[in-house]
């Protein structure tokens, strides 16, 4: 369809639509891009670890919990861990209460509550997120037996 | 391909040809997404993280896709309203409105239920979820537009361009989880890579989403031919028809 061969008038209105269209998107991207850091959910171990994250504010901040780094109190539900990118950046999560399903080591995580002085994050709410893998609880089991036996000499 | 464009676009072709098409929705609907909750209510495995909350995601994952592809056919319907003056176009997006609506809610709704054991809130202002809403606003908004004024055709061109700028928000949906940090996980399935989860779970998947869309249709038909009826009441064809 050529746009030569369309009647004027509706040629016209075809050009106001997608101008219009386009305009909006090209404002509506610039508005995203301007609030790119408040659409982003939570702060990464990176960014919690270079300072970019607010001291003392009510934030969020997320990353993997690390294997081997879940420290429990016998007393209470206080519990304390690491998360990390996978990459290096880490920092510690301390939190008082009922963890999510979910949570476990490797798990990504989202925590609410402040930034302390010393790079602590003292949570007041814990979310478990989820990856996009699915896999029935047989063959799971069966993927850590093979890893296990692959890990053993 | 111009002539069967303006006859589809009559509204009394469009009735009379469009009628065979109802026994085949309802029918290919009803199979297929009973076959679908069967098999992946009672058949598909449980997740091995998940336990037997993954099942939502037979209602979930279709509706999101259907809310998002119904919106795509309203704003196209609504391009074609506003540029060649279709009336049976204009039809097409103040049916559709309502259908969208509910199924984006749906969307909303199962996934809060989700969200709530598996990440531990029903809700969270996300890009992904945010998103989402405004998607049901939008579907709203145009509803609302094409109602008021009496259904003036002022106010059907008013939801039509409401429909097409809300296009804009389709992309931001899909790319959300790409884009931003989000708490909802990207997309388990692409064009390029093969599913992450087995073929025990997005069988099912597969068959409720082409459930969704049989059933989509048909109740879009319904009303659209509906509507149709109400608007051409003093028309001859419709008088006719009637009659008969």
């Amino acid at each position: 369809m050529k746009l030569g061969a369309m009647k004027p008038q509706r040629r016209n209105r075809l050009l106001l639509i997608l101008g219009l269209v386009g305009g909006l998107g090209l404002a509506l991207m610039f508005v995203l891009k301007a609030l790119n850091s408040n659409i982003n959910l939570f702060y990464t171990p990176v960014q919690v670890i270079e300072g970019e994250a607010p001291i003392g504010a009510r934030i969020r901040a997320g990353g993997m919990v690390e294997a081997g780094s879940i420290r429990r109190s016998d007393a209470s539900l206080e519990v304390a861990f690491n998360v990390s990118d996978l990459a290096g950046a880490a920092f510690e999560i301390r939190y008082t209460g009922i963890l999510p399903d979910l949570f476990r080591e490797g798990q990504g995580v989202v925590a609410t509550g402040r930034l302390s002085q010393d790079g602590v994050f003292f949570a007041e709410e814990i979310l478990a997120k989820h990856d996009e893998k699915y896999m029935p609880p047989e063959v799971a089991m069966a993927l850590d037996t093979t890893r296990q036996d692959s890990m053993q000499p | 391909m111009w002539r069967w464009f303006h006859q589809w676009g009559s509204p009394k072709f469009f009735y009379h040809r469009s009628g065979a098409l109802i026994p085949v929705l309802a029918l290919a609907s009803g199979l297929i997404l009973g076959c679908g909750v069967f098999w992946g209510l009672l058949i598909a495995p449980a997740d091995y993280q998940q336990g037997e909350s993954v099942r939502i995601m037979y209602v979930h994952v279709p509706a999101a896709i259907l809310a998002q592809s119904s919106y795509a056919m309203m704003a196209v319907m609504a391009l074609i309203s506003l540029i060649w003056r279709l009336k049976i176009a204009d039809a097409a997006v103040q049916t559709v409105a309502p259908i969208g609506a509910c199924i984006t809610l749906l969307a909303l709704a199962t996934g809060s239920l989700w969200g709530k054991p598996m990440w531990g809130t029903f809700w969270v202002w996300d890009a992904r979820l945010t998103s989402t809403l405004i998607l049901f606003f939008l579907f709203a908004g145009v509803l609302a537009l094409r109602n008021a004024a009496g259904q003036s055709q002022t106010a059907g061109r008013a939801a039509s361009v409401l429909a097409v700028i809300g296009l804009l928000n389709l992309p931001i949906i899909k790319y959300s989880v790409d884009w931003w940090f989000t708490l909802h996980q990207p997309a388990s399935f692409t064009l390029t890579e093969r599913p992450a989860m087995p073929f025990s779970m997005w069988g099912p998947l597969l068959m409720m989403v082409v459930g969704f869309y049989a059933w989509f249709f048909l109740a879009w038909l319904i009303r659209l031919r509906h509507e149709l009826v109400k608007r051409e009441i003093r028309s001859d064809w419709v008088q006719q028809t009637m009659k008969q």
